[in-house]
C-alpha cells in the first residue's frame, strides 16, 4: 500500500531531481546550440549555460535560483485511496526547506510570502485518472522570467494559419531577451481560451525532439522553429544563432466561430520531471534515469 | 585576460569599458531588485538614511536562494532576474545614488542607457539562469539589509571574487548591445516572415 508519506518523499525527491538536472532532450539541445554558435558573445553565453548545468549536477544544487512555482500533473489509478494532494503539498513544503527551493509563492494582491511555496491553490495540481496501477506525478518548476512572456490570442477563424504565425512571431519578438533564451515554446491551438493556455503548457511536457504525430501540426512546429531561429535574438538576447531550442504544439477541436491560440514560454532551464510510484512503494523517475 | 573590476568603481574605470567586453567583478556587490528600488527612493524622499552606500557600487538584479548555517548566510543559487522590470525606476535610481554598474539579464530601456551616459554607469549582462556559476563567484555573504522584504527582495551584501563572466552590454557612452541586436533582428524579421509565407 502506498502511503501519504511515500507520496511526500517521492515529491521531495522529484523536485530535487527536477531543479538540479535537465531532461535529456533539453540538455542535448543546449550542447548542440553551444557547438553551433560561432561569435564570441553568444558562444560565451552558451558555454556559461552548459558549464552551469554541469556544476549544478556536480554540487546537487538548483541550476537556477528561480525554482519557480510548482505546477503538478497527477495521474491516479482508478481505485486510488491515498491522499495524493496532501502528499504533494507536504512534499513541496519539505522540499522548499531541504533542497532548498526559493520561496516564490505569494498572495497575488497582498504579495505576502508564507515562505514555503504553499498557499491558496498552490502547488497547483492538474488531475487525471489513468488505467495504470501506479501513481504518476509530473512537475514543472516554472520560473517567472519566461512565464511572464506567455500570451493568449483569441483569433478569428478567418485569420487562420497566417494569424497563428503572426501571433507567435510577434510574441517572440516582444519577449526578446527577457525569457532567458534560447527558449522552448509550447503552443495550444483550439479548445477555448482556458484550454488553449492549458494545452500550451502541456505541450512543454513533450520532449522537444519529438514532433507531433499529426504531420500538419508537425510541419507547423518545424516551420515556426526555423523561422524563429532566423531572427538572431540569440542566447540571452545578445545576438546569435539559437533563439529557440524547440517548439511543441498541442491542439483541441474548437468552436467553428473561434480560434484560440495559447503560447507558454519556457526558458533554457526547461525543467520537468516525472515520478512513478508503484503499489509496492517502489519509485521510478523516467525523466531522470541517465 | 579579461579585465577584473574592483568595487567601488571609479567613474574613470566605468567610462573606460567597451561594449561587448568580458569582465569579472571583485569586491562588494549588493543585490537589489523591484522592492529595493522602490524602498530606496522612498527613503530618499523621506530623507531617511540608507543602510548601504550605493555610490560606485555594483548593483545586482538578483533574488538569490540563501541558506543559513549557524549565523552565517551562504549563497546557494544567485542568478540575475529580468532587469526590464526595473526600467521605470532605474534612471532615477542612477541619478540619485550613482552606482557604477548594474548587473542583470535582458538589458534595459533607452532612458536607462541615457542615465548611464550622463552619470557614468554600465550594464553588465550575466547569463540568466546560470545561478550556480554566479554563486561560485560569491565568496561570502557579509550581511543582509531590509530582510523584511523577503529573501528574494532584500539587499544581500556579497563579497565577490572572479564573479562572472560579465558582458558589457550597455556602456557609459550611450551604446547598447541590445539596441544593436534589435536593429539586426528587425532586418532578419523579413527573412523569417518569408520563411513562414507571411511576406
Ligand atoms: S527565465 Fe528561467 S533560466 Fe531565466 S532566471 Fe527565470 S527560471 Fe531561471
Amino acid at each position: 500500500m502506498v502511503t501519504e508519506e511515500d507520496i511526500q518523499n517521492a515529491t521531495v525527491e522529484l523536485l530535487r531531481k527536477t531543479v538540479v538536472k535537465l531532461p535529456a532532450d533539453v540538455e542535448e539541445a543546449l550542447r548542440k546550440a553551444y557547438a553551433s554558435e560561432t561569435d564570441e558573445v553568444p558562444r560565451m553565453q552558451m558555454k556559461t549555460i552548459v558549464d552551469n548545468i554541469d556544476m549544478a549536477l556536480k554540487g546537487n544544487t538548483p541550476m537556477c535560483q528561480d525554482t519557480g512555482v510548482t505546477i503538478f500533473y497527477a495521474a491516479l489509478p482508478k481505485d486510488c485511496k491515498v491522499d495524493v494532494e496532501k502528499g504533494i503539498v507536504e512534499g513541496v513544503r519539505k522540499a522548499t526547506k531541504e533542497v532548498p527551493l526559493r520561496p516564490n509563492a505569494v498572495h497575488p494582491l497582498t504579495r505576502k510570502n508564507p515562505g514555503d511555496n504553499v498557499g491558496e491553490r498552490m502547488p497547483f495540481i492538474n488531475w487525471k485518472v489513468h488505467g495504470k496501477d501506479y501513481i504518476e506525478i509530473t512537475v514543472m518548476t516554472k520560473g517567472a522570467g519566461s512565464e511572464n512572456m506567455s500570451q493568449l490570442a483569441m483569433l478569428t477563424p478567418t485569420q487562420g494559419l497566417k494569424g497563428i504565425k503572426e501571433f507567435i512571431l510577434g510574441a517572440v519578438l516582444k519577449a526578446g531577451s527577457n525569457p532567458c533564451p534560447p527558449t522552448i515554446l509550447g503552443i495550444g491551438l483550439g479548445g477555448s481560451s482556458d484550454i488553449a493556455m492549458k494545452l500550451a503548457k502541456e505541450a512543454l511536457l513533450r520532449p522537444i525532439n519529438q514532433r507531433h504525430k499529426d504531420p500538419e501540426i508537425a510541419k507547423l512546429e518545424t516551420d515556426l522553429l526555423e523561422a524563429i531561429n532566423m531572427l538572431g535574438i540569440g542566447p540571452m538576447g545578445l545576438g546569435g544563432k539559437t533563439t529557440c531550442l524547440g517548439l511543441n504544439i498541442e491542439y483541441a477541436y474548437c468552436h467553428t466561430a473561434s480560434l484560440p491560440v495559447g503560447l507558454n514560454v519556457q526558458c533554457w532551464a526547461g525543467r520537468r520531471g516525472t515520478v512513478r510510484i508503484y503499489p509496492d512503494g517502489r519509485t521510478a523517475y523516467p525523466t531522470h534515469e541517465r | 585576460m579579461p579585465k577584473v573590476l574592483k568595487t567601488p568603481l571609479s567613474e574613470e574605470v566605468v567610462r573606460g569599458l567597451k561594449l561587448g567586453e568580458t569582465v569579472y567583478m571583485e569586491g562588494v556587490v549588493y543585490t537589489g531588485r523591484d522592492e529595493v528600488h522602490l524602498h530606496a527612493l522612498e527613503y530618499l524622499e523621506k530623507g531617511k538614511k540608507l543602510p548601504v552606500e550605493f555610490k560606485g557600487c555594483a548593483l545586482f538584479h538578483c533574488g538569490p536562494i540563501m541558506r543559513k548555517t549557524g549565523d552565517k548566510w551562504q549563497a546557494v543559487a544567485a542568478g540575475p532576474t529580468t532587469s526590464s522590470r526595473m526600467n521605470s525606476l532605474e534612471p532615477l535610481f542612477i541619478e540619485k545614488f550613482r552606482p557604477g554598474a548594474i548587473i542583470g539579464k535582458g538589458g534595459m530601456s533607452q532612458p536607462t542607457v541615457d542615465a548611464m551616459k550622463t552619470y557614468g554607469c554600465v550594464y553588465l549582462a550575466i547569463t540568466g539562469g546560470a545561478a550556480v556559476l554566479a554563486a561560485q563567484g560569491i565568496k561570502s555573504v557579509s550581511g543582509v539589509e531590509w530582510f523584511e522584504l523577503g529573501m528574494p527582495e532584500a539587499i544581500w551584501i556579497l563579497n565577490t571574487g572572479n564573479f562572472g563572466p560579465l558582458t558589457v552590454a550597455m556602456d557609459a557612452h550611450g551604446n547598447s548591445l541590445y539596441a544593436e541586436v534589435n536593429a539586426k533582428v528587425k532586418e532578419n524579421e523579413k527573412k523569417a516572415r518569408q520563411r513562414l509565407g507571411l511576406a
